[in-house]
C-alpha cells in the first residue's frame, strides 16, 4: 500500500486507542430494527485501493451488512446487525494495516446549514440566469409592451427565488436588529428587499426601470461567499473532530455482585469501583484502591515523566495508565472532575475575547448608517429641487441599490477562505474567519513545553556512543511495555540487528522496570537502584540502567525531544517582530533546558490558572497573545488568549478551544499561520478599500438620478470580480517548503548545536 | 418579434428541470464522496451506494 504511507503524519503523534466492545456500542446508534450504525474515522485512507481493502474486509465480518468508506471525509459508515455483540471493526481494519478510530455519530451536530445554503445559491443561481437573459432583451431596447411583459416574467421568477434564497440574509439581519445591533446583512437585506420592492412598482406602473437582476444576481454573489466561508468551517470542523478521542467514553465499573459493565463516564458516581487496564485513560477524579503503575500525566499537568501511582494516590480524570491495571475508587462525578474544571475554567476566561467584533460587521457598522443617510439626504434634495415624489423615492432607492455592499459582503470571507484553504493544505485547521482576523493582531507568543514544543516522547541521549549490542538488547526488552522510556529505546534501536538473546519470561513492575529471564541470566531494564544489586555501583546520572544478573551493563540518559524545527519555528516568530515566551507545568529542571536551547525566557511549575493569569498580564499591558499549546491545563488559557493554536495530539477539549490545530510534526506551521493571517488581513484592507472606491465613484452618480438597471448590474459585478480577483491573490503562496532563508537555517543550526 | 415569444417558456423549462435535477442529486447523496466516486469507476464490483444520511435531510 505504497501510496497509503503519508498520513503517518497524522497518526504518529497519537496514543494507542483501545476500542472495546462496549465503546463501539456506546458510539453507534440504531437506524432499523435489529441494526446498528456506526462510524469510524480512518485517517490514512488515501485512495481507491484503501477503499476497496477497507470495505471487502469490514464486509466479510459476520454480522455486517454493508460497509461503505468515504474517501473525501475518511470515514467509514458501518451497519451490521445486534445479534452477538459488535464485530471487531478496529482490530480487523489494523490487520489491514489500517488505523481506526470510532466516530461518535451522537456528537455530530449536523445542522443541515450546507445544503440550505447550496440550495439557497442554485435557486438564486438559476433565477438570476432566467432575470438577466430577460434584462438583456430589455437593455437591448425593447419595445415598451415586451418590456412589461418581461419585467412580469422577471418578478414572477424573482418573487418565489428571492423569498427562498433570500431568507439567509432576512433571518440574520432581523436577529441582529432585534438585539439593536447592525450587521452586514441588514444593508444587504434592505437593499435587496428595496430593489424588489421598487421593480414591482414600477412593473405595476409600466416604468421604464426594474431593477430585478440586481436585487436577484447580488444574492447569488453573496451566497458564493457565504457558502465557500460555511464549507471551509465545516471541513476544518470534521478534520479535527475525526481525530482520535483522548477522553474516555466509559469504564468497567464492578458491581456488588462482583461482576463488571461497562459504563459512559456520565454514569459513573463517587463511591463506584472502576477496573482500569493499562493504556486505558482515567475516566473521573478517584483514588486508587489496589494495584501499582505509572501514568503519563504529559496531558494533563505538562510534566513529561511519568508519575507512579500506588495504594491511596490520587489520579486525575485524563491522565493515561502505562504500566499495570489498576483498581480505582471515583471520588468525583464527570461533571466535578478535573476535566470539566478546566472546560469551566476556559468558558469563563473566553468572556473576555467574545468582546472582539469581525472586521466586516464593524466595517457595516460604519457603512450602513452612512449608506442610509446618504439615501436619505438624496430624498430630501431631490424633493426640495423638484417636488416631484414618486422621481425622488426612485432616486434615493436606486442610491441604496447601488451602495448595496455586494463587494464589501464577499471582501472579507472570501479572502478567509482562500488563507483558509492555503493553511489547510499545508496542514493547518482553521475554526472560523474571525481566528484569522485575531491570529494577525498578536504580537506575543506562548508556548507550552510539554507535547506542544517538545514531542509528548523522551529521546534516548547520544544514542550512537552506546554499543549497539546493548541497546538492541535493552530495546528488545523495552518492546513489552508502554512507558515512554521504553518506547525511546525501541525507537532508537529501530534501525539495529535485533538481540540475539530469546527471553523466557519477562515482568514489568510498575515504578521500577522490566525485568527478563534468559536461561538462567537475569536482565532487568529500569531505575537503577533497582536493577542494580548493590545500590553503590550506579555508574553517571543514567535514569535508565540495563543489568545483567545485577550487574551494570549500560546506562540510558533520557531528554525531551523537540518538535521538527522547533528552533527555526522560533527563530522566525522572533524576527517576524513576536515576543515568544515558554511557560509550563513542569519541573524546572527540564523546562529550563528546552527554553535554553530555544533562547527565549521561561516560566516553570505554573498552574493552569497561572497560565490565565500571566496572559492576562499581558492583556493588561497591551499586548495580544498567541497561545500553542496541547494539554488539560492549556485549556484555560487557549481561551483566555486572543488566538490559539493546538497540535492533533492535543486533549480534545484543548483542541476544541484552540482556533486553529495543526495536523503535522513541524512547528514551522506556527509561523506560517502567522504570516498567512498578516497577508489575509493585508488583502482584507485593500479589497475593504476598492469596495470604498467603488461608491465613491458610483455614489454620485446614484445621487444625480442617472443610474439605470443597467449601470448598476454592470457596476456591482465589476466590483464583486474585482475583489474576488484580488483575494485569489493569496492563493500563489507556497506551503511550508524549505522557505528558510539562509540565514535562518545557519541561526537554527547554532541552536542545535548548542543543544 | 412576438412570433419567438414561445421560446421563453421553453428556455424557462430548462432551466428548471436543471435545477430539479441539481437538487435531486444534492439529496440523493451524489455529491458526499467526490474522491471515492472518482475512485470507485475503476473497481469492478457491483456498487450500489447506501443511504448514510437519514431520511428527511
Amino acid at each position: 500500500m505504497g501510496c497509503c504511507g503519508s498520513g503517518a503524519e497524522l497518526t504518529a503523534a497519537l496514543p494507542e486507542a483501545r476500542s472495546s466492545d462496549e465503546e463501539v456500542l456506546l458510539a453507534s446508534r440504531i437506524v432499523a430494527d435489529g441494526m446498528r450504525q456506526t462510524d469510524l474515522s480512518v485517517p490514512t485512507m488515501h485512495c481507491g485501493a484503501c477503499v476497496r481493502t477497507i470495505e471487502k474486509a469490514l464486509g466479510g465480518l459476520a454480522g455486517v451488512q454493508s460497509a461503505r468508506a468515504n474517501l473525501s471525509t475518511k470515514r467509514v459508515t458501518v451497519r451490521w446487525h445486534f445479534d452477538d455483540g459488535p464485530p471487531p471493526f478496529v482490530k480487523t481494519l489494523s490487520r489491514a494495516g489500517f488505523e481506526a478510530y470510532l466516530f461518535d455519530v451522537k456528537s455530530d451536530k449536523e445542522d443541515g446549514a450546507l445544503s440550505e445554503l447550496i440550495r439557497a445559491l442554485a435557486v438564486a443561481g438559476f433565477a438570476s440566469s432566467n432575470i438577466m437573459l430577460l434584462s438583456v432583451s430589455i437593455w437591448s431596447g425593447a419595445e415598451a409592451d415586451t418590456r412589461d411583459l418581461f419585467h412580469w416574467l422577471s418578478m414572477t421568477i424573482a418573487l418565489p427565488a428571492q423569498a427562498y434564497s433570500g431568507r439567509i440574509f432576512f433571518r440574520s439581519g432581523w436577529r441582529a436588529l432585534r438585539h439593536g445591533r447592525t450587521n452586514m446583512d441588514v444593508p444587504i437585506s434592505l437593499g435587496v428587499l428595496l430593489a424588489f420592492g421598487m421593480s414591482v412598482y414600477e412593473t405595476v406602473q409600466h416604468g421604464p426601470h426594474a431593477y430585478f437582476d440586481a436585487s436577484i444576481s447580488l444574492l447569488f454573489f453573496l451566497l458564493i461567499g457565504r457558502t465557500l466561508d460555511y464549507m471551509m468551517r465545516e471541513r476544518a470542523r470534521l478534520a479535527v473532530r475525526s481525530l482520535v478521542q483522548l477522553a474516555a467514553r466509559g469504564a468497567f465499573v464492578v458491581q456488588a455482585d462482583g461482576t463488571q459493565v461497562y459504563l459512559p463516564v456520565e454514569e459513573i458516581l463517587p463511591g463506584m469501583s472502576i477496573m482500569l487496564g493499562a493504556g486505558e485513560r482515567v475516566p473521573v477524579d478517584a483514588t486508587v484502591s489496589k494495584g501499582d503503575s505509572e501514568l503519563d500525566v504529559a496531558l494533563v499537568s505538562g510534566e513529561s515523566v511519568p508519575l507512579r501511582a500506588t495504594v491511596e494516590s490520587t489520579v486525575r480524570a485524563g491522565t493515561l495508565n502505562l504500566t499495570g491495571p489498576l483498581t480505582l475508587v471515583a471520588t468525583a462525578k464527570a461533571g466535578n472532575s478535573f476535566l470539566a474544571e478546566m472546560i469551566r475554567m476556559m468558558e469563563a476566561a473566553e468572556q473576555g475575547r467574545s468582546g472582539y467584533r469581525r472586521i466586516a460587521d464593524r466595517a457595516a457598522a460604519l457603512y450602513a448608517p452612512v449608506v442610509h443617510v446618504a439615501a436619505f439626504l438624496t430624498f430630501i434634495g431631490w424633493m426640495v429641487a423638484t417636488g416631484d415624489l414618486h422621481n425622488a423615492i426612485t432616486i434615493a432607492i436606486a442610491v441604496l441599490i447601488i451602495t448595496c455592499p455586494c463587494a464589501l459582503g464577499l471582501a472579507v470571507p472570501i479572502v478567509q477562505v482562500m488563507a483558509a484553504q492555503r493553511l489547510f493544505k499545508n496542514g493547518i485547521m482553521v475554526k472560523d474567519g474571525s481566528s484569522i482576523e485575531r491570529l494577525a493582531e498578536i504580537d506575543a507568543v506562548i508556548f507550552d513545553k510539554t507535547g506542544t514544543l517538545t514531542s509528548a516522547a523522551p529521546r534516548l541521549v547520544s544514542a550512537e556512543h552506546i554499543d549497539s549490542a546493548s541497546l538492541s538488547l535493552a530495546a528488545a526488552l523495552a518492546l513489552h511495555s508502554r512507558h515512554p522510556y521504553s518506547q525511546a529505546l525501541v525507537e532508537a534501536a529501530a534501525g539495529l540487528t535485533p538481540s540475539p538473546v530469546v527471553f523466557d519470561d519477562i515482568t514489568e513492575q510498575a515504578g521500577f522496570g522490566l525485568q527478563a529471564q534468559s536461561g538462567a541470566t537475569v536482565y532487568r531494564l529500569g531505575k537503577p537502584s533497582w536493577a542494580l544489586a548493590s545500590p553503590e555501583s550506579i555508574v553517571g546520572a543514567a535514569s535508565v540502567a540495563l543489568t545483567q544478573n545485577g550487574q551494570w551493563m549500560t546506562g540510558f540518559c533520557f531528554e525531551d525531544k523537540l518538535r521538527t524545527d522547533a528552533a527555526v519555528a522560533v527563530v522566525k516568530l522572533k524576527q517576524s517582530g513576536l515576543r515568544v515566551e515558554l511557560v509550563s507545568g513542569d519541573r524546572k529542571e527540564p523546562v529550563g533546558l528546552v527554553a535554553a536551547a530555544l533562547g527565549v525566557p521561561y516560566r516553570s511549575g505554573v498552574t493552569p490558572n497561572e497560565k490565565v493569569a500571566r496572559i492576562k498580564a499581558l492583556s493588561a499591558a497591551g499586548q495580544k497573545v498567541f497561545m500553542v499549546g496541547d494539554g488539560l491545563n492549556d485549556t484555560p488559557a487557549l481561551g483566555a488568549a486572543h488566538a490559539s493554536m493546538a497540535p492533533a495530539s492535543a486533549s480534545d477539549v484543548g483542541r476544541c478551544a484552540a482556533d486553529f490545530v495543526f495536523l503535522r510534526q513541524s512547528l514551522l506551521a506556527i509561523p506560517l499561520a502567522v504570516s498567512v493571517a498578516r497577508e489575509a488581513r493585508r488583502l482584507i484592507r485593500q479589497n475593504l478599500a476598492l469596495a470604498v472606491a467603488y461608491n465613491v465613484v458610483a455614489v454620485p452618480i446614484a445621487i444625480m438620478g442617472l443610474v439605470t438597471p443597467l449601470i448598476a448590474a454592470v457596476a456591482m459585478s465589476g466590483s464583486s470580480i474585482l475583489v474576488v480577483a484580488n483575494a485569489l491573490r493569496l492563493k500563489g503562496g507556497e506551503g511550508i517548503a524549505a522557505s528558510a532563508a539562509p540565514g535562518t537555517i545557519s541561526a537554527a543550526a547554532i541552536l542545535e548545536a548548542a543543544e | 418579434m412576438k412570433d419567438y415569444f414561445y421560446l421563453i417558456p421553453i428556455a424557462f423549462g430548462l432551466g428548471l428541470t436543471a435545477l430539479t435535477a441539481f437538487m435531486w442529486s444534492l439529496k440523493a447523496g451524489q455529491y458526499d464522496d467526490l474522491d471515492g466516486a472518482a475512485e470507485r469507476i475503476l473497481h469492478d464490483e457491483t456498487d450500489a451506494p447506501i443511504r448514510t444520511t437519514q431520511p428527511g435531510r
